[in-house]
């Protein structure tokens, strides 16, 4: 059995941000298992661009922006990449089943595992839209990795469900193609995608956005040929007489994204219901000791310069646990999500961790204007954020200061939108 | 000595078809204009489990055998969309064919998939009452069952279905406890007898939609557009289709078929343990009642529906998908539709007849019927086909048993290996290393054997059939590609020839930059 100081599960950016963040706070030996051919995960079918505005402060593709980190990897650290390789599963004390053609069914073991294995795209069945099942209907994911990596066309009449980011990214990709773009069709009265994305891939190709519409039915033998779309209510459920037929062959859905947690799962790790990804504390650890996790896995990010900067933070404390430091005993507070928050990461801090502030990714319910993030505890404020405008598509941040840590009663805080 | 030898060819072969990496065509063994001037003893029109149970049937013996099917691959219609259950055998009335055919079926499918390396679970069914009333249905299907032949069957009082199935509504009364119902891979069954009838000898002809059914001279030529075969009996196994190919022979079909329409959801493996029988409602003046199941591959199904059907649509609709939710939960109430991972519809082929129509044509002598084969169709499909070789023999086919038949087959499961047998498949054959489909952990090397078995799939979802790649929580968004390469790869076509399922379903319409 091969022993690692690390091993991180996938090398997308969220792996590669961990691998070199891990090997610059002292560990030696990392090992990065990623299941395709390459490294760079989902980024190198991303060939628009948008990337990196945070991290590089420029704009990049991305191709380009994964490229930079396996070339960081390789030119600054020491980390073995083993591509080609699945993980099929994590036993007691950090036992790495794993395997490749090459090296047979291998069983590794590492002081400190970091999960990276980024998420998978919801499909038809997850929504079940009724109708025929003819060919014709993709996840936008897959139809870009078909446009952008195989060269291949997916269809030429395109309606694409939910407005998503690689839906609309799609939309645009599929115009540029050649194909012509029906429109796009979102359940929510609002888009889920970034604004950006509405802007630079719907309006500037003239592709309507159907807001609080749906797909109702799927007519097709073998391919799709006929799709309806009808308005729905405050409920979500459609209003008979409202549909529209879209003679099209193709349908791109772009309905959702959700953390890839089977091997999480069977390691015996706590999921939190609200991400479907890993419940973590303050340095990306998850419940168990020594396995941290980071990037879509935990929860799905709109921006791969935050899935960066989340990874490095889970590298970091990676090589810390691997280099076996005494572990300061700590106190644990409780992120719980109020009124108007879908969810909070990292779930819980340990205060005793905590070196000035605790930064809280959150996501809202709903679009606000002019409003207030609020931290409390006990039905006491203990710290307020102005903010003018707040989407469910746009993931936000707020900053908890470890000074008020003193001020939290039950070993709990809550995060809320409170109008003004 | 000899089988040693025999493994070191075989493995140079596997080897160098692996190695090259190469396309390569698979030449069938019987080519089409042999196919045409070829006399045959049987044919069967369709390729269903029924088609595909009689045709392993019928290859034990040294006769002549090929199975027509319209489609490009066997198990395409309502082999592949059904609740998938093997049943006891308390619900057919007694003294009929279907009660008769579904107990020794129920026996028969177990030892099939034992031999064939089908997936199979016996872990039995419960019917649950729901009211005082639905205890006396109970008793009735009990007495029933044991009049039919069902082994053990058993009435449960509350506490004791509690204590076997603590999901189940805490309000149930009682249940029938049936412990020879099991679960099964239908298509997977369907495929292995097909697959085995070849390597015994009989012949699969696919894409074949038959088109005239003529008697001249005591010889059924059927034609299928482009080919005629000759065949001394025709047997009609074309499931919802087998009242159209019955007046082809008939002139005026002597029955009709009226299919009904169920939809069901699959369930992703999480919901996979709510339940460990196979739960069934009681029937109701409302209707069957819709079944919940765990699946042989681990998911959860919950189903069906009855509606009015139509032959080749199998659409779902809102209203049917919402009927199935509302129903499961007053049986198993913490089942959770969001973990959903497919819907479907099938097709049941109910004629009007009470019964299945399994026998010789009154009009037209040499032609059989294997139809109106509804619930429990594919349990009792294998007691159907050894009845019905029966029945060719009574009409005067000779059965000589072949010397050497061929009754095993062995599929190789990479998910189902311990870790020594993966060590050494790998070491054998790399591609084992190589994971394709990611949820259901399918390597390359079982997508490439399946490919180079008899009858060997030509599209996305017929690769999936047969390995279970793109079965899982993503539906092959992951795989579905890398699948589609291989399956052109190997069978040497472009990947825009490579359909999803049914020749037609164009899964590319070209390259980019056109």
């Amino acid at each position: 059995m091969k022993n690692y100081d690390v091993i991180v599960i996938g090398g997308g950016p969220a792996g590669l941000a961990a691998a070199i963040a891990a090997y610059e706070n002292g560990a030696k030996d990392i090992l990065i298992i990623e299941r395709n051919h390459e490294a760079g995960g989902i980024l190198n079918q991303c060939i628009h661009n948008g990337f990196g505005l945070h991290y590089f402060k420029e704009e990049l593709t991305g191709p380009e922006y994964a490229g930079r980190f396996i070339d960081m990897l390789r030119e600054n650290t020491k980390a073995e990449v083993m591509t080609n390789t699945m993980v099929l599963e994590i036993g007691p004390d950090k036992t790495v089943y794993a395997v490749n053609s090459e090296n047979g069914y291998m069983q590794l073991r590492a002081k400190a595992i970091v999960l990276a294995m980024g998420c998978r795209e919801r499909t038809r069945g997850a929504i079940a839209i009724p109708g025929d099942r003819p060919a014709g209907i993709f996840t936008a994911g897959t139809a870009q990795l078909y446009v952008n990596i195989h060269g291949y066309m997916v269809g030429r009449r395109v309606l694409i469900l939910g407005s998503g980011d690689i839906g609309l990214i799609m939309a645009r990709r599929m115009t540029l193609e050649g194909a012509k773009v029906l429109g796009c069709v979102e359940l929510m009265p609002y888009s889920n995608g970034l604004n950006r994305n509405i802007v630079q891939c719907l309006n500037d190709y003239d592709i309507p956005l159907y807001l609080s519409h749906t797909i109702t039915d799927i007519q097709g033998d073998k391919r799709v040929e006929k799709v309806t779309v009808s308005k729905v209510d405050e409920n979500r459920k459609p209003i008979k007489g409202t549909e529209i037929v879209f003679d099209c062959d193709t349908i791109l859905l772009s309905v959702g994204l959700i953390p890839e947690n089977e091997l999480s799962r069977s390691a015996g790790l706590t999921i939190d219901k609200r991400t479907n990804g890993l419940v973590v504390f303050e340095n990306m650890e998850t419940s168990a000791p020594g396995i941290f996790a980071c990037g879509n896995v935990v929860h799905v990010h709109d921006l791969v310069d935050f899935v960066t900067a989340e990874s490095l933070k889970a590298g970091k404390s990676a090589a810390l646990y691997a280099k076996q430091e005494k572990e300061v005993p700590s106190d644990i507070i409780e992120v719980a999500n109020g009124p108007g928050v879908t969810y909070t990461v990292p779930q819980r801090l340990r205060t005793e961790r905590v070196e000035k502030f605790a930064e809280l990714f959150f996501r809202v319910n709903n679009v606000y204007k002019g409003v207030n993030i609020v931290i409390s505890s006990g039905g006491e404020t203990l710290a307020a954020f102005k903010r003018e405008h707040l989407a469910p598509g746009e993931m936000e941040k707020i900053v908890f200061p470890k000074q008020l840590f003193d001020k939290v009663k039950d070993k709990t805080v809550t995060v809320s939108v409170v109008k003004e | 000595m000899m089988w040693l030898a025999v493994r070191q060819a075989l493995g140079a072969w596997l080897f160098s078809r692996h190695n090259n990496g190469k396309a390569q065509r698979i030449s069938l063994s019987t080519s089409r204009k042999e196919m045409i001037q070829r006399m045959y003893d049987v044919a069967i029109v369709g390729g269903g489990i029924c088609g595909c149970s009689l045709l392993y049937e019928l290859s034990k013996y040294n006769l002549k055998a090929v199975l027509i099917e319209k489609e490009n691959d066997v198990a395409i219609g309502t082999t592949k969309a059904n609740s998938a259950i093997v049943h006891a055998g308390y619900d057919p009335e007694n003294g009929t064919a279907m009660a008769k055919y579904n107990v020794e079926g129920n026996r028969m499918i177990k030892q099939l998939c034992e031999q064939l390396d089908v997936p199979y679970k016996q872990i039995g069914s419960l019917v649950v009452a729901l009211s005082e009333d639905q205890l006396e249905t109970l008793k009735v299907l009990k007495q029933r069952g044991d009049k039919n032949g069902v082994p053990d069957l058993k009435l449960l009082n509350h506490e004791e279905t509690l204590v076997l199935e603590p999901n189940l509504n805490p309000e149930v009364k009682g249940a029938l406890l049936a412990p020879t119902a099991g679960i099964i891979s239908p298509w997977e069954l369907a495929i292995a007898l097909a697959e085995t009838a070849v390597k015994n000898g009989a012949e699969v002809l696919l894409r074949s939609e038959v088109a005239e059914i003529q008697k001249e001279n005591g010889v059924f030529h059927v034609s299928t557009g482009d080919k005629t075969i000759q065949s001394r009996f025709v047997v009609n196994a074309a499931g919802v289709l087998a009242d159209k190919v019955s007046s082809l022979a008939e002139k005026v079909s002597s029955f009709t078929i009226s299919p009904s329409k169920g939809e069901y959801y699959l369930l992703d493996k999480n919901q996979g343990n709510i339940v460990s029988h196979v739960i069934f409602q009681c029937p109701t003046e409302l209707g069957k009642g819709v079944l919940v199941s765990p699946t042989v591959h681990g998911n959860l199904i919950v189903g069906p529906n009855a509606e009015k059907g139509e032959a080749g649509h199998t659409g779902t609709t809102a209203d049917g998908l919402d009927y199935v939710r509302k129903l499961s939960v007053l049986s198993v109430p913490g089942i959770s539709f969001r973990d959903s991972i497919r819907n479907f519809a099938g097709l049941r082929a109910n004629s009007n007849q009470d019964d299945f129509i399994v026998g010789e044509s009154k009009i037209q002598k040499g032609f059989f019927q294997i139809a109106g084969i509804k619930s429990p169709g594919l349990t009792a499909a294998p007691a159907i086909a050894a009845d019905m070789v029966r029945m060719l023999e009574d009409a005067g086919l000779e059965l000589n048993p072949k010397d050497y038949f061929v009754n095993t087959r062995k599929v190789y499961r990479f998910k189902h290996m311990d870790a020594a047998e993966r060590e050494q498949i790998i070491v054998q054959n790399p591609l084992y290393g190589r994971i394709v489909c990611r949820c259901e952990t399918v390597t390359e090397g079982e997508i490439v054997d399946a490919l180079h078995r008899p009858l060997p799939p030509v599209s996305v979802d017929g690769v999936k059939r047969r390995c279970g790649c793109g079965m899982g929580r993503c539906q092959g968004g992951f795989c579905g590609p890398r699948v589609q390469e291989i399956i052109a790869r190997e069978l040497g076509l472009p990947m825009e020839q490579i359909p999803l399922d049914r020749d037609g379903m164009n899964i590319i319409t070209g390259t980019t930059k056109q």
